[in-house]
């Protein structure tokens, strides 16, 4: 049988590749980063509503993040959320790639009839999230983008930074990016781990994209918040 | 009817290729989309012109030889209908169509609207089958199916490898079509043994090919004609997840994989 062995491209037909190599290899990395990474956010969205229990609580709570496990813990994390964003986005980049690839010449009509603005502008959100990321580290971690930064003083730091309205816009349009990528994200990824049953798919996505929600409102009222001197 | 056709024209694979566009005045409603363009044609040819080349077997929307993407969308605008069973009537007298073919860089173009799909071939090639002699025909009740199951596959075997998923998704992505086919097999009793290594043989052809991957778009199945459903390429992804975490605990070469 030569026909179909000849022909095929790079590979001959019936062999297998790695893992890593393969698109839905790729895929699970993808999704299971990003499921570190949506767990991540809802914790983060829930950790911070202490800022409504005021000063003490927050910084408390601040402190704790940063000695638990003799102050190894946010630094066990911090390796695990950093892998998960590397990962995410090699992957990311390998799959754009051959999807560039996979369609050369294009359509002169292409008409969306499933697929959502969410769905489609992925990439998009994902850059918007990474340089926002950037800055809300230079900024509430470091200080280094902070003007009036006070290390140790969360609630201050909180306060003062989204008394700022520029500062507060940019954290808003941020949200509202994390908005669409875990509208589309959330549930994706469930399907790219095989998670799917005619049962459950209902279920599925309105407690992932409910999740999603709350993790918007929740991080929206933060600079609301400030600015309608509802925090002070 | 009268419609004016902006239709892609490509004398052969290396032609760059163009939009041409054509008025066809006196169209019946009641004519299918590929009677049209056979009306388009004759005219054509009594003109001394080239025809629209155009590929079509059964007209019967059962052997997924037709396929032609109609304003942006392959098959036309109709849920589960294949280009050789849509009908004029679903158009406005005065409605401009632009046709073009399938796109994907596993599907070239041989010619106009006509691709070449062997890439599908060559992924059912390499796993998409039983290896197992056939026999004679055992006793129905021997191998109980649950009717879940036998439904499932059924739904999966309807694929008709038209290829308008692929045309459909925004990355040229084959999983629907390669989850149908991994599925209709996986579901089944006959399918166990070779589960594991088929579904990781037809993913490596399919990503040798030069599909891009699946990013649940969900364009795949709005297009079907068949309306397979995406759930087979979830499927499709936990086989793969669990092909490779089983892998290694075999003998090299020794097909199989666990039942269920």
């Amino acid at each position: 049988m030569p026909t179909a062995t000849a022909m095929s491209k790079g590979r001959a037909t019936g062999e297998t590749e790695s893992f890593l190599s393969a698109t839905v290899g790729k895929k699970v990395v993808m999704a299971a980063t990003g499921l570190i990474l949506f767990g991540f956010v809802i914790g983060h969205m829930l950790g911070n509503l202490q800022l409504y229990m005021g000063a003490e609580a927050l910084n408390a709570y601040a402190l704790f993040l940063r000695t638990f496990l003799h102050g190894g813990g946010i630094w066990i994390a911090r390796t695990v959320l950093l892998a998960s964003v590397v990962l995410h986005i090699w992957a990311m980049t390998s799959l754009t790639l051959v999807n560039r690839r996979a369609r050369a010449v294009g359509y002169r009509q292409w008409k969306p009839r499933e697929s959502t603005y969410a769905s489609r502008t992925m990439r998009w959100s994902g850059v918007f999230l990474l340089a926002f990321i950037i800055y809300h580290l230079l900024h509430f971690t470091t200080g280094d983008a902070h003007p009036d930064f006070i290390p140790g003083d969360v609630y201050h730091n909180v306060v003062s930074g989204f008394q700022v309205v520029p500062v507060s816009i940019v954290y808003i349009l941020a949200t509202l990016c994390l908005a669409l990528h875990l509208f589309h994200g959330s549930w994706s990824m469930l399907q790219t781990l095989g998670l799917n049953h005619p049962r459950y798919n209902r279920l599925r996505n309105v407690i992932c994209v409910g999740l999603a929600a709350l993790v918007v409102v929740g991080n929206l009222s933060f600079p609301v918040a400030v600015l309608t001197g509802l925090v002070r | 009817m009268k419609l004016t056709l902006n239709v892609w024209r490509q004398k052969d694979a290396r032609d760059p290729g163009r939009f041409v566009t054509y008025q066809a005045p006196d169209i019946s409603p009641e004519m299918s989309f590929l009677e049209m363009l056979d009306v388009v044609n004759e005219r054509l040819i009594a003109k001394g012109e080239e025809p629209i080349a155009f590929d079509h077997d059964c007209r019967e929307g059962i052997c997924g030889q037709c396929g032609v993407v109609i304003n942006g969308s392959p098959h036309g605008p109709r849920r589960r209908t294949t280009s050789c069973q849509l009908h004029m009537r679903t158009f406005q007298d005065g409605d401009t169509l632009t046709l073009e073919p399938f796109r994907a860089d596993a599907f070239p173009v041989v010619k106009d609207l006509i691709i070449d799909r062997s890439a599908f071939d060559r992924i059912i090639a390499s796993g998409g089958f039983i290896s197992a002699t056939i026999g004679g025909a055992q006793d129905a009740n021997s191998l109980p199916v649950p009717k879940e199951n036998a439904d499932l596959a059924m739904d999966a075997a309807a694929c008709i490898g038209c290829g308008a998923c692929v045309a459909a998704c925004p990355n040229a992505s084959a999983m629907l079509f390669t989850a149908a086919k991994v599925s209709q097999l996986g579901l089944l009793p006959q399918g166990q043994p070779e589960r594991m290594d088929r579904v990781r043989k037809m993913v490596a052809q399919m990503d040798a090919e030069g599909f891009g991957s699946c990013t649940n778009h969900g364009e795949c199945e709005a297009v079907c004609p068949k309306g397979i459903p995406l759930g087979n390429i979830a499927r499709l992804n936990r086989d793969y997840l669990r092909a490779t975490l089983s892998w290694g605990r075999r003998l090299p070469g020794a097909a199989g994989g666990g039942p269920g």
